[in-house]
């Protein structure tokens, strides 16, 4: 069980070069493989004793995997750049500051020195036992600890449970989708580049991963267009502690207004489900519309339509109703009257 | 044992069973292509050709219809439906495991319900409208299976007779498709309650971590077991000599001359009075 040891098992590191190596020794060794990036995840697995890889794979040598570039069509972020680093560059908080603003709220100043944007996406679900290395769905066995009248599940998923409830808790990956993001993978049959939002995959797909890189398989960067650069942007996270924590919620947006009306929006939550949510009933919907208070009222419920709520985390229903509204109509507009 | 059952540690320290080990799939798909390519190779090149000890029938086939009936519309419509139900459950469940990722549950709980329906219809059906015994094995088929052995091994002894409706190796398939189907449907029927289905309100701890995981296990070993069983099925359905049973099992019927050529009269008697004579 979760006693932390702190003495990690025994494992051969590999400290490759170059972005290339890397994904040959994962590729070499499987399931045996362990990327670590900034360490905030795998280092609670391999000290808690849960997860004994025999191979771990560090990424942190790897120049080619640091940094933001200015492409063709935007921005490339490597997957290796912090958070800080992020948050400190100039052209995302100029033209991509959604994503900025995502960054700058994942937990701690200390964490996002070391994190990375990889990382964060990547992170596995934080559910309490699942990571206490009890035998859940998520961990290979055939029960939901956390899905009963008993269970703890005050921070668990309100929408496309499957058996399993926990959530994804990444700050960036709703605002990545929101920014039609592209993600840039390595894998044994050559470069790989998907959709932000196709990146994710829920228990109903697979049920032990929160994301669709396999074993053998290295996330190398993350490219934001320019389609979406300067537009009218909206973060906001909810956790119980301001200071530090993973989000009970959050809702990215980006939007452009022309005349008063929506013109295009894109609009992604977290924390509600084992992956981020696009909420595209909900783009379909308001887009025509004016940004204010109505028609993020109408935003709101269709984003919580066929949301099922647990013993304990009912609240996140209007919660969630609350920050897609105020996301459509902004926080001024925000207060429920329905 | 623990090779080929994957076991875990409950949060009250218990050790328990959670399911089987999943390269058990790989063994039963090999082992049943494996039966496929002996007995193809056995039937080619080493089989002699088949004696039966029945009499001739020649007075009993001008009383027959041309087109003898073999299984009603209701029992072709169970082996259907039983059979899409079955695939999709295999496909559904050991797909996903295999590396081919899916949205495999749903169909899989609902596939699993039509087979649990179709099945409780089907014992119903089978008891009291169609000739129950006809399916399970008999004295006669056990002294023939005896002779074909002996036979076989090169000693001298009478033939065996003809088949009854159904041959011994068609009743023992049926018996190991009993045994391996209500297993699945048995705990099938539980594992729902693990899940969130419009069936009944979600239990999961109905049964104790070491029940759950013996439900689990066996779910797993019967339902490898079935890949074997459906591989030499369908293996079997298409063999040529075999391909007038399973056109029966399609139109309902098999012809007079292989009806007389494979079946005894005496053991599987046709009602005769509903179908024209020619």
């Amino acid at each position: 069980m979760a006693v932390i040891r702190d003495v990690m098992p025994a494992f051969e590191l590999v400290q490759p070069s170059s972005a290339v190596e890397a994904q040959k020794v994962l590729e070499q060794h499987g399931s045996d493989a362990w990327v670590l990036a900034g360490g905030m995840d795998s280092f609670d697995w391999l000290k808690d004793r849960i997860k004994r890889p025999k191979i771990v794979v560090d990424l942190s040598g790897i120049d080619e995997l640091k940094g933001v570039r200015t492409i063709a069509d935007g921005i490339e972020i490597g997957a290796m750049t912090t958070l800080t680093e992020l948050v400190a560059n100039e052209t995302v908080k100029q033209k991509f500051g959604l994503l900025a603003q995502a960054a700058e709220l994942v937990a701690s100043p200390q964490i996002r020195n070391q994190g990375t944007i990889g990382g964060n996406v990547s992170q596995d679900a934080r559910c309490w036992y699942y990571r206490a290395g009890w035998p859940c769905y998520r961990a290979g066995g055939n029960i939901c600890y956390a899905d009963d009248p008993d269970g703890r599940n005050r921070e668990h998923a309100i929408l496309h449970a499957d058996r399993c409830v926990a959530v994804n808790p990444s700050d960036t990956a709703p605002a990545l989708i929101a920014l039609d993001a592209k993600f840039v993978m390595r894998t044994p049959k050559g470069e790989r580049i998907v959709d932000a939002e196709d990146y994710f995959i829920g228990p109903e797909i697979d049920i032990t991963r929160l994301h669709i890189l396999q074993p053998g398989d290295l996330l190398t960067a993350i490219r934001i267009p320019s389609s979406w650069a300067n537009a009218k942007f909206y973060f906001e996270k909810v956790r119980d502690r301001n200071v530090w924590d993973f989000p009970l919620l959050n809702v990215a947006s980006a939007m452009v207004v022309s005349g008063g009306t929506i013109e295009q929006i894109r609009i992604a939550v977290n924390g509600a489900a084992a992956r981020p949510l696009r909420l595209k009933a909900v783009e379909d919907a308001v887009r025509g519309k004016a940004p204010n208070a109505e028609t993020g009222l109408l935003a709101g419920k269709l984003a919580v339509r066929g949301a099922v709520p647990l013993q304990f985390n009912g609240y996140k229903i209007p919660l969630l109703r609350n920050l897609v509204k105020r996301a459509i109509g902004g926080v001024e507009e925000a207060v429920w009257t329905a | 044992m623990d090779r080929i059952i994957q076991w875990a540690t409950d949060p009250w320290g218990q050790n328990v069973p959670i399911h089987i080990a999943w390269f058990l799939i790989w063994v039963a798909a090999i082992g049943g292509l494996l039966f496929l390519m002996v007995h193809a190779t056995y039937v080619r090149y080493f089989a002699k050709a088949r004696q039966f000890a029945n009499d001739d029938p020649a007075d009993i086939a001008p009383g027959l219809p041309k087109q003898i009936p073999r299984h009603s519309l209701g029992a072709r419509l169970f082996h259907w439906i039983m059979a899409a139900s079955m695939l999709t459950l295999l496909f559904t469940a050991f797909l996903p495991k295999v590396g081919i990722q899916f949205d495999w549950i749903t169909y899989h709980w609902i596939a699993g319900a039509v087979l649990t329906a179709s099945v409780i219809f089907h014992v119903f059906h089978a008891s009291f409208v169609l000739d129950f015994w006809s399916i399970w094995p008999d004295k006669i088929d056990l002294q023939d299976a005896f002779r074909r052995t002996l036979r076989f091994v090169g000693r001298t002894v009478p033939p065996p007779r003809k088949f009854a409706k159904y041959p011994l190796e068609n009743k023992l398939y049926h018996l190991a498709i009993v045994a391996a189907g209500l297993s699945v449907i048995g705990t099938g029927v539980f594992m729902l309650f693990r899940v969130r289905t419009i069936l009944f309100p979600r239990n999961p701890y109905l049964f104790s971590d070491m029940t759950w995981g013996l439900m689990y296990v066996l779910h797993g070993l019967a339902g490898v077991g079935l890949i074997g069983l459906i591989l030499v099925h369908i293996y079997m359905a298409v063999r040529p000599e075999k391909l007038a049973i399973t056109k029966s099992m399609i139109v309902g019927s098999m012809s007079r001359e292989f009806y007389l050529e494979e079946h005894d009269p005496h053991r599987w008697v046709v009602d005769t009075s509903s179908s024209p004579k020619l």
